[in-house]
């Protein structure tokens, strides 16, 4: 009986380890999951690069993050209220149905559904109008130069499969039953899905009816999550996979000594930067009683000024990390070689604090996460430590980032005298730091909900208001320069750096690493 | 004996509702699940409302309330960050766990047995050194690091094993198993020797220390003197008096294993439940957290119980007291 047992055993084993020779087989892994398929569910770049392979927006971006078309052939701005869309013809979804103009204003609906995540990408009252079947027009009402920005991750949905699975609405994050959709897709895209287990596996299929032609070599995409670094090093290193992201800092030379695996760095568009308290009366956390020292651009200038960036890049990021002058990636703002930082200069800090009369310094809290940036605490370490030698005493605050969220952000109405935060804009446009990080707000939040400092120039209330509507790229890039200017002035806002991307890569891989970090492996060729 | 059991049983309640008030507290204190559900782009009113409509705002007496109510029915909600039913999600990640444990009790018991064995017989013997030693390592030595290297020793340097994951599965029903396939049985050995050890090294010196205890008693040394041949004395006469307490510990163990199995299964990314929880601390996914909690604590509860009433059974001197108590 127990041989029987094992033999039928072994039998059933070596059917199943059977698997299709000499097929070219992608496997990757990344740190964080992959949960539901919905892409209107959560608005988080590597979710959407993912579904990128599945499902495709009216535009796409090439990769060099340039707007190039997608599902739309062409579009025009027939006037600064009306946009037109003329479509792709022959698009099929994986289901063999037609992408028409229908789908366009379905998914226009559903994007503003209440459980949407993604109502940013555009105005909230704007109207898709369909003009024929592969025309649809938007109506805004007011002009809106950017309006397509980020239309590369609004992934356009079939209306008969929604409403047959029971989609039509996003899946509410907050819902307490579960749309069929969040763990089904069905897109245009080069990829299909073909089976999908929430932080664990997923795994992709060519799809045969593509409409355009594929860049790929690949037969089969598997995604793992990996969630410890040193193990996601290790399989790498074993071959397990062929690509994983990040490379955590420390493990850069140990993968690019191997023989087998190396690693990609690129410019990541997201800037990490620091938060002054700037708006209350008396700082929550300081030594400073009845005033509060931020309140003064000196003060801030001196903190700025104290800061050894060059330090930071070398010793915290070991090289991995661009400084930066500006709130935004120069990747991403045409004018920002004009912007040099504050030098570091510890004596001209020492000046600014003693003028604005803090010869002694003073204490002062800072928050900090410890597990959502590239070595985030390390930086605020950092920090802390430079910022001693002009006798400012820093008391360290780091906690996890759901911690951190809720106590710096508006959650806990910023509970927090002095911060760091990173940001990536969605738009990949100056305008969406303008209003978020820089611009003024009010105590709950309203207004630039992530300029946790509160840090406020009425300026640039009015610039923000501005470069929303100016369609001259050249006047609106006048603008935007002012507002940099502003705050770079006044050191409203510290900017640190860009940090970098660090993907591990298999020798026998060949990709493509795009600044906003999404894993797109349509692009990818394999030996 | 069924006085006992009620009272076993009510004692058992208190805990799972101790446990789960702990845990509500603490739930205050993990930060905020709604920056981890939304995007950055998310406005300030969305994330308000779906504050509100996640009922985080209300006093946590009632959302205890709310939680108790619906824990009694089974119903943990859905997670917030797999978008499923949080019992759906345990139901699958469930087996790899226990898969995994089992295994690992095993490779415990039948490494551990025979070692303490040897060890206490042969107490001066070089092998014996070698054998302490090791075990030694086994409990000095924190369970990632042990992970750590022999994914490099077994994976990366030498190229045998898988360095993650549970390979291939099969479905048999609702339980999805690793054992039928030969990438699923080898993903399991390193996750298997890893969480094992600490329990084998347990198990030999406790198999060593009892084994030299009956060593020295009378009736060892009776059945010497009757000539009884070596082998039957030792495994015969000792081990079999040994074990009776090796079984209690064994068995406690076993929901050690089960809970415990955090840092092993992040280390080899192996999908069971400690993986599960870790995410869902990072993410705030309260309903996740509670539930993995109070299953936890149930099978803690439903194990002690289960030994208690053997105990009962086995020792006539408990079930008088259990009676005049």
């Amino acid at each position: 009986m127990k041989i029987k047992t094992l033999v039928v055993t072994g039998a059933l084993a070596f059917a199943l380890a059977a698997t299709p020779a000499a097929a070219k087989t992608f496997r990757y892994a990344f740190q964080g999951d992959l949960n539901a398929l919905d892409p209107y569910t959560l608005n988080e770049s590597f979710t959407l690069g993912a579904l990128g392979n599945v499902m495709e927006g009216l535009t796409k971006r090439d990769k060099d993050l340039k707007i190039i078309p997608g599902l739309a052939e062409r579009w025009e701005i027939v006037d600064p209220l009306k946009w037109r869309f003329y479509l792709r013809k022959g698009v099929k979804f994986h289901n063999g149905e037609d992408f028409t103009a229908d789908d366009v204003v379905f998914s226009t609906e559903r994007m503003g559904s209440p459980g949407s995540q993604i109502k940013t990408r555009a105005p909230a009252d704007m109207k898709a109008v369909k003009v024929d079947d592969y025309t649809v027009d938007f109506v805004l009402s007011s002009p809106n130069p950017i309006l397509n920005a980020e239309w590369d991750t609004w992934y356009m949905f079939s209306k008969k499969w929604a409403e047959a699975n029971g989609a039509t609405q996003a899946q509410a994050a907050s819902a307490t039953s579960l749309n069929p959709f969040a763990l089904k897709a069905n897109g245009t895209g080069p990829f299909t899905i073909v089976s999908h287990e929430p932080g664990v596996k997923t795994v992709f299929k060519p799809f045969p009816g593509w409409w355009g032609k594929p860049e790929h070599n690949l037969d089969e995409v598997i995604f793992q999550t990996i969630k410890s670094d040193a193990t996601r090093v290790a399989a790498l290193l074993s071959g397990d996979i062929d690509m994983m992201d990040p490379v955590p800092v420390q493990d850069i030379d140990r993968v690019k000594s191997s023989p087998n695996v190396t690693v990609m760095i690129g410019p990541e568009i997201r800037t990490i930067f620091l938060n002054m308290d700037s708006m209350r009366d008396e700082l929550l956390y300081s030594s400073v009683k009845g005033k509060n020292p931020f309140k003064d651009a000196r003060v801030r200038k001196a903190f700025y000024q104290a800061i050894d960036i060059e330090a930071i890049h070398n010793k915290v990021m070991r090289g991995m990390s661009v400084n930066s002058a500006l709130m935004i990636s120069p990747l991403l703002y045409a004018r920002a070689a004009e912007f040099k930082r504050h030098p570091y200069d510890v004596a001209a800090a020492k000046k600014l604090l003693a003028d604005a009369g803090y010869a002694g310094g003073f204490e002062v809290t800072m928050d900090c996460p410890n597990d959502r940036y590239v070595n985030d605490e390390g930086i605020c370490q950092a920090v802390a430590q430079m910022l001693s030698r002009i006798d400012i005493k820093v008391k360290l605050n780091a906690m996890p980032k759901a911690k951190y969220f809720q106590k710096a952000g508006p959650t806990d109405k910023y509970d927090s005298s002095f911060n760091l935060l990173g940001w990536t804009p969605g738009s990949l446009d100056s305008w969406n730091v303008v209003e978020n990080i820089i611009g003024c707000r009010d105590a709950n939040g309203k207004g630039g909900t992530f300029n946790f400092g509160g840090y406020c120039n009425p300026r640039i209330t009015e610039l923000n208001k501005l470069i929303l509507v100016e369609a001259d790229t050249k006047k609106r890039d006048e603008l935007i320069a002012e507002a940099f200017r502003i705050n770079h002035e006044e050191a409203g806002v510290i900017p640190l750096h860009q940090q970098s991307l660090i993907w591990g890569v298999s020798k026998k891989v060949e990709m493509v690493q795009r600044a906003d970090n999404q894993i797109l492996f349509y692009w990818v060729k394999m030996q | 004996m069924l006085a006992f059991a009620i009272r076993r049983l009510f004692e058992a309640a208190i805990v799972m509702v101790t446990v789960a008030l702990i845990a509500f507290t603490l739930f205050r204190f993990v930060g905020d699940p709604v920056n981890q559900m939304v995007g950055q782009d998310t406005s300030l009113e969305d994330r308000l409302r779906l504050r509100e409509e996640l009922g985080l705002n209300d006093p946590i007496p009632v959302q205890f309330a709310r939680f108790l109510t619906s824990a009694a029915q089974f119903d943990f909600g859905i997670s917030y960050q797999m978008k499923q039913p949080v019992t759906a999600i345990i139901r699958d990640r469930f087996p790899a766990t226990l898969e995994l444990a089992l295994t690992a009790a095993l490779f415990a018991v039948a490494l551990g047995i025979p070692m303490g064995v040897y060890t206490g017989i042969h107490r001066d013997s070089w092998l014996s050194k070698i054998f302490l030693t090791v075990s030694l390592i086994g409990v000095s030595l924190p369970t990632f690091l042990i992970g750590i290297l022999l994914i490099y020793v077994f994976a990366v340097w030498l190229g045998v094993l898988p360095s993650f994951g549970r390979g291939e599965v099969v479905r048999v029903g609702f339980w999805s198993t690793g054992l039928l396939t030969v990438s699923g049985l080898k993903a399991l050995i390193l996750p298997a020797v890893t969480l094992g050890l600490f329990q084998m090294t347990l198990v030999t010196r406790l198999v060593r220390s009892e084994m030299l205890e009956v060593l020295r008693t009378d009736y060892i040394k009776f059945a010497r003197a009757r000539g009884l041949p070596e082998r039957t004395i030792n495994f015969g006469h000792a081990l079999k008096n040994t074990l009776v307490p090796v079984i209690t510990v064994i068995g406690l163990q076993l929901g050690a294993i089960i809970a415990f199995a955090i840092i092993t299964e992040t280390v080899f990314q192996w999908p069971g439940m400690g993986l599960m929880f870790i995410q869902a601390v990072q993410n705030a996914d309260i309903p996740v957290m509670s539930a993995y909690l109070m299953l936890v604590a149930f099978l803690f509860v439903f194990i002690n119980f289960v030994v208690d009433l053997i105990y009962v059974r086995v020792d006539p001197r408990i079930r008088i007291f259990g009676r005049s108590g």
